[in-house]
């Protein structure tokens, strides 16, 4: 039994509070994030450099997808663009694939009930630290240990080890894709084991049981029990990480010699950034970078369907079909028997 | 042995094959510890060498004696007669890499944003969970639906729009957007969802409390397990953010410490590799130090972060 009390707090509407509350959010992510997204998508319509003001229509587009561009060095433009999203795309896949299985590999280890490992705890804990390190720091600390020449420490060991030339790690074309995929698994397995573990705790323990007094092999169990029921999560982790992937920025831009950055690891948010941040407004390409960042924005916004769609919850749905169904059924009832609602 | 008793004598040794198995994970896992810490164990090593010790010889496991050079160096602070050279380079590191200055500047902004971030978030997440209203439910939608939204993808206009309102080297357009944190939301929304009774929003009001009141006298004292995982993860992410940073602090005097690290990894001459390791190691060691002490939080929190229901 409700109180007098109860009842009359109960009639009042809170409803402005909760305009309130959620107001500042809003406001900043409308100011700070919506406009600038907003403006963004105006920029790529206009011109670059000195012409900043002129409205070009999709010319910006045509000339970083098909090189059709009334601007100088519009051929140049496109293949920078499309180097950088194939660089994006090899970096991401060279990082993800190692990634992935060494992740899910350690995590099914982890969580291997059978399995007698000392130290579990301080394991997670220096694996996951990579992650934690800034990345601009892990590209000045791979910078300094794998330089090219023989004053570096990598290539100063294996040199006494007998090898007769340096690896040029960081000016070589392959050598130093190479090396960010490693550094990119290096700074990311930690994250990766520890999300797919939590999944792999979230599955019905007693169904391993099962499984066990079935007389399935640990192999069988991770291919029937654990890898369909991880799912959702690897539906999730696998999204997340390209969408991180296509930010792929620190550590493409910083891993270099000298002032700039190397051409061989340009990625599509190096792109970008390195468009409209030349110097003054005369000098910077705002129009490219603002096409190039709406077609990251699009794909990015089918990426997040794809996730949104794998994820939904299946039963709510169907509940609600069923529901609605039923109050269909009941309304045809009640107009049959002639009765108005 | 009660495998044994229970089971007789297995043929196929049970034991020694599950003793195997965890001596090969148990190598795995120690040459990928040694692949996380010996790269750090190293950088720390070379900074205590001199320019010409690693030269001669850059490939040293031990601790040598030219920290404290390395760091007068860094400091611009050397002793009297020393080269044209030595003093250029001197020169060259402390415009770029002013440590105290950096770390000020890095804190300043981490800190503001950390506490903006789980603040407002609360603030939202309670909004929303707590009260009905028309737009609760497309609020929320709209906030799950831009949680994945790159920086990338705005940041063009995001600069051009604080050129036009003149916010370059200011740290307003670096802290106050921390107020809008989708993710943090998220996962506050689902931690009160899971675990703050609405029963007692009732009955603080039934005590006459106000709405307020409530959220900060019960609400956020009871949501202290999950502010505490997202203020690390904001900090850190903040103390980490070079991108965005890069961007808007163009004088020296706001570089943070990932700016500084970028400024000295583009030196191309006057290098001192000793000093370059000096530097490197101030950035990263703060907050690995850091990480070690909270390091059972910060392994629980990406746990719960990734679990989707």
């Amino acid at each position: 039994m409700a109180s007098a009390a109860q009842r009359r707090i109960k009639a009042i509407s809170y409803a402005k509070y909760g305009y309130m509350f959620i107001a500042p959010f809003f406001l900043v992510y409308c100011f700070f994030q919506i406009w600038p997204l907003i403006y963004t998508f105006i920029l790529s319509f206009k011109g670059n450099q000195s012409a900043y003001n002129d409205f070009v229509g999709m010319e910006n587009y045509t000339t970083i997808l098909f090189g059709k561009g009334t601007a100088a060095g519009a051929v140049a433009t496109q293949q920078e663009f499309l180097k950088a999203l194939g660089n994006t795309f090899i970096l991401w896949f060279g990082n993800f694939i190692p990634q992935i299985l060494l992740s899910l590999l350690l995590a099914v280890w982890f969580t291997d009930a059978k399995v007698k490992l000392p130290g579990k705890g301080f394991f997670k804990v220096v694996m996951y630290m990579p992650n934690i390190i800034t990345a601009a720091s892990v590209a000045a600390l791979y910078v300094n240990l794998f330089g090219d020449s023989k004053y570096y420490f990598i290539n100063a060991t294996l040199m006494k080890l007998g090898m007769a030339e340096p690896i040029p790690f960081i000016a070589g074309p392959v050598a130093s894709k190479i090396m960010v995929m490693y550094i990119q698994t290096w700074l990311w397995f930690g994250n990766t084991m520890i999300m797919l573990m939590s999944g792999i705790m979230g599955i019905n323990p007693s169904l391993f049981e099962a499984a066990d007094i079935d007389g399935a092999n640990s192999t069988q169990q991770f291919f029937k029990i654990t890898l369909p029921l991880l799912q959702p999560i690897m539906v999730y982790t696998l999204v997340t990480s390209m969408i991180g992937g296509l930010q792929m920025f620190d550590l493409p831009y910083l891993y270099h010699n000298g002032a700039n950055f190397s051409r061989n690891l340009e990625t599509v948010a190096v792109y970008i950034y390195y468009s409209f941040n030349k110097g003054t407004v005369e000098q910077a390409s705002y129009g490219y970078a603002g096409a190039a960042s709406i077609i990251i924005f699009i794909i990015t916004a089918i990426l997040g369907s794809i996730t949104f769609y794998m994820n939904r919850d299946k039963d709510a749905i169907a509940k609600k079909k069923q529901r609605k169904k039923a109050e269909k059924q009941y309304k045809a009832k009640m107009k049959q028997g002639g009765l108005s609602l | 042995m009660s495998l044994k008793k229970e089971y007789g004598q297995p043929k196929d040794n049970y034991h020694a094959r599950i003793m195997a198995k965890s001596a090969g994970i148990f190598i795995v896992c120690v040459i990928l510890t040694l692949l996380c810490l010996v790269p750090i164990y190293i950088l720390i090593v070379d900074s205590t060498h001199a320019h010409m010790d690693l030269a001669q010889n850059p490939s040293r496991f031990w601790f040598g004696k030219s920290l404290g050079d390395n760091f007068r160096t860094l400091m611009n602070d050397l002793p009297e007669g020393a080269g044209k050279s030595a003093k250029r380079v001197a020169a060259q590191y402390h415009s770029a890499f002013n440590v105290g200055q950096g770390y000020l500047n890095s804190l300043i902004i981490a800190g503001c944003s950390t506490i903006l971030t789980v603040f407002f978030s609360a603030l939202t997440a309670y909004g929303l969970v707590v009260y009905e209203f028309k737009l609760n439910s497309a609020a929320y939608t709209f906030i799950i639906g831009v949680m994945m939204i790159p920086v990338q993808v705005s940041s063009a206009g995001f600069v051009r729009f604080m050129y036009n309102l003149n916010l370059i080297n200011s740290f307003i357009p670096l802290i106050i957007p921390a107020i809008a944190a989708p993710a943090v939301i998220f996962f506050m929304v689902s931690y009160m969802k899971s675990s703050f009774p609405l029963d007692i929003v009732e009955a603080s009001r039934i005590d006459g409390c106000g709405e307020f009141r409530t959220f900060l006298t019960i609400a956020i004292p009871m949501m202290k397990p999950a502010i505490a995982v997202q203020a690390i993860f904001a900090f850190v992410a903040n103390w980490n953010n070079y991108y965005t940073q890069n961007m808007i602090l163009k004088n020296e005097k706001f570089a943070t410490v990932p700016i500084m690290v970028s400024k000295v990894l583009g030196f191309d001459k006057n290098i001192d590799n000793g000093v370059n390791f000096l530097c490197v190691t101030l950035s990263i060691l703060p907050i690995v130090i850091v990480y070690f002490i909270l390091s059972k939080f910060i392994i629980a929190g990406v746990a719960l972060g990734g679990v989707k229901e």
